[in-house]
């Protein structure tokens, strides 16, 4: 039974990205101006035979809803168009910076996660204790920060002050690392290299925990409020009833009941790590999507823009898929 | 009986009503009020939020400085308090000489309007589609929440920041790049609450005595849900004030000269290595505001509508 749900949860999400796709190529429509006539304003003087030529190639003259049809149809394949200012493809070029991105949304995942998980417990099971009133108070602080102020402190006195962790970017200059999965980290590990494995996780820090902070704060509390919730049900007075070591009431009985709310909590996270990463990334001079997008949306390289946002929702629409199916896992009353 | 003494009948009948609600209203925030008075944080929170909007209506008047007008002899002044600094210019001054403190003052006002206009703009919006939606039903209610549901695939600044793309900045388009998604979290409250009411037994007693399905809406259900969206409300102005500053501090939300606490953060950074204030100090002024809107948001559903969970 379990596996029919999970491939009925797997198929709602085609519509959805169906929907997605539609939304994106609207966006696109809503521009002023035609798009032959940017791209030309940026590769200089051209006939006017060219540029037909050019509104043909791209089907510009064709009625909305076949460039609709034409458009989704190369979407299926993978072809999001070509980007304006680049020359190449858009699916290449994200392809390209996408590795560094998921680098960065796992770092921060992984700090949220580690920082949030340990005073989510021991904030409930101490409840009031001075570290319980402390963590709160900062996951406050953390919920009301912007993600790129925190970034320029970070690095105002990690790297300015203190000369501890690097500014930007992914690799010290001079540190050579052979390409493998284009996952800096990964790729030194494979190839063991010791220097770049400890310049890219030194790199990583900053990065990882603006952007993370936010994330860590709300998992902090959400997981902090259903422990305690669940502390007080009386299947937990009962294992302490029959004797189970406290440590085990907690990390067993209660624990695992409380991650339940804090996995959906996690999923919608996911959004957040995907839309601070073009803020993080920016403060950082992060080689990834987000840089590639900011920088896209200056220079009006739409196909860019639009191929992007698409790959950030699908990442966002599949990463909740994984949560739900997840979520099955950890609570089989759940129904998808 | 005569058209008069009908129309001052239904007039008296009307001024009774009204004397009551008044009454009721009065006694209402005196209560609110004392539950307030025992949470200190939000009261704390309350206080520095009206500080802030004073200051933004005040602006001109208590800024000690002009802040647009530029003066590149005053470039880069430190904060008084650090050496070489000035106690005219108290937050010392930016990279074209403008005094730092005069333009968080002014920059107050961007991240307060947008806040309050993406967040009404959201709740009247979100509130009357979710209410026609919960209590009709049928079509429209489909129709609805399946672009609902469509919006919630995108995250929110990528949303927003793809709009922008495409619209161009400026006031109204960030106003509509936050908006064109802010409705959609009070329309699935506002929704699930209607759902939830209708079946109860006062609705019913409504229709019995014949009041018409708008009028049912309006004045039956609406005021029993209104505490709900008015807290959610409170909690989402500090987030879209984040989206404003994130989109600002990116280039696409309010553009120079306009001072903005998120590209007054962006113009900091490349003098970050030698004039740390730049940056710093107007994102502590969001952070304070965000903080102070968060707070007294949390005492505000505490007291109102504590079953309301907000991620």
């Amino acid at each position: 039974m379990r596996a029919v749900k999970v491939i009925e949860r797997m198929l709602i999400t085609v519509p959805i990205m169906f929907g997605v796709a539609v939304v994106v190529f609207l966006f696109m429509r809503l521009t002023p101006g035609d798009p032959v006539d940017i791209m030309m304003g940026q590769g200089g003087a051209v006939g006017v035979g060219e540029m037909e030529r050019l509104r043909s190639e791209f089907h510009l003259d064709e009625p909305l809803h076949v460039q609709l049809w034409l458009f989704l149809k190369d979407a299926v394949r993978g072809d999001l168009g070509y980007s304006y200012t680049q020359k190449r493809p858009v699916s290449e070029l994200i392809a390209q910076r996408l590795p560094a991105t998921i680098e960065l949304a796992a770092g921060a995942l992984f700090f949220a996660l580690l920082l949030a998980i340990p005073i989510g417990i021991v904030s409930a099971v101490r409840q009031r204790s001075l570290l319980d009133q402390f963590s709160m108070a900062g996951a406050f602080l953390g919920v009301s920060m912007p993600a790129f102020w925190l970034g320029i402190i970070l690095i105002l006195l990690f790297s300015v002050r203190l000369h501890w962790l690097p500014v930007q970017g992914r690799l010290t200059f001079g540190v050579s690392l052979e390409y493998v999965t284009g996952f800096y980290v990964l790729d030194s590990i494979l190839t063991r290299n010791g220097p770049a494995l400890v310049s890219s996780l030194k790199h990583l820090v900053l990065p990882s925990v603006s952007l993370g902070a936010a994330v860590a704060a709300i998992v902090a509390r959400v997981l902090r409020s259903s422990m305690v919730e669940i502390l007080r049900q009386d299947y937990i007075t009962l294992a302490r009833a029959k004797g189970q070591v406290e440590f085990l009431v907690v990390m067993k009985h209660a624990l695992r009941n409380a991650l339940i709310p804090t996995v959906t909590v996690v999923g919608l996270q996911i959004g957040t790590l995907l839309g601070g990463n073009m803020i993080v990334e920016t403060v950082f001079s992060w080689p990834g999507l987000g840089r590639m997008v900011v920088k896209a949306i200056f220079e009006r390289d739409f196909p860019l823009v639009q191929g992007s946002v698409m790959v950030y929702a699908f990442t966002f629409v599949l990463a909740n898929l994984v949560v739900d199916v997840l979520y099955t896992y950890l609570d089989p009353k759940i129904e998808l | 009986m005569d058209a008069t003494t009908t129309a001052q009948n239904a007039i008296a009948r009307m001024a009774y009503v009204w004397r009551i609600r008044l009454r009721l209203l009065r006694g209402n925030l005196g209560d609110f009020w004392i539950q307030l008075r025992s949470r200190p944080l939000a009261l704390l929170g309350g206080i520095v939020v009206v500080l802030y909007i004073l200051a933004a209506i005040f602006a001109e008047q208590i800024v000690p400085h002009d802040a647009t007008l530029s003066d590149l002899r005053l470039r880069l002044i430190p904060p008084a308090w650090q050496e070489g600094g000035d106690l005219s210019y108290l937050l010392g001054t930016d990279d074209q000489g403008r005094d730092l403190l005069s333009r968080i003052i002014v920059g107050a006002r961007v991240s307060l309007l947008v806040g309050l206009l993406s967040v009404g703009i959201s709740v009247a919006v979100g509130t009357a589609l979710g209410a026609l939606a919960g209590y009709y039903r049928g079509f429209l209610d489909q129709a609805l929440s399946r672009f609902a549901d469509l919006l919630l695939a995108f995250p929110f600044l990528i949303f927003a920041i793809g709009m922008m793309a495409f619209l161009g900045p400026g006031f109204w388009n960030l106003i509509l790049a936050l908006t064109f998604k802010g409705w959609v979290e009070f329309f699935r409250l506002v929704r699930g609450e209607m759902l939830a009411e209708k079946p109860k037994e006062y609705v019913e007693a409504a229709k019995v005595v014949g009041q018409s399905h708008p009028a049912i809406i309006a004045s039956e259900i609406l005021p029993n849900i209104i505490q709900s969206v008015f807290v959610l409300g409170t909690l989402r102005m500090g987030f879209m004030i984040i989206m404003e500053a994130s989109l600002s501090f990116l280039g696409l939300g309010i553009q120079p000269p306009t001072p903005a606490w998120g590209s007054m953060v962006a113009s900091g950074r490349d003098y970050m290595l030698t004039s740390w204030w730049m940056s710093t100090l107007p994102g502590i002024a969001i952070l304070i505001l965000v903080l102070s809107i968060n707070l007294f948001g949390e005492g505000l559903r505490d007291i109102l509508d504590p079953r309301l969970k907000v991620e």
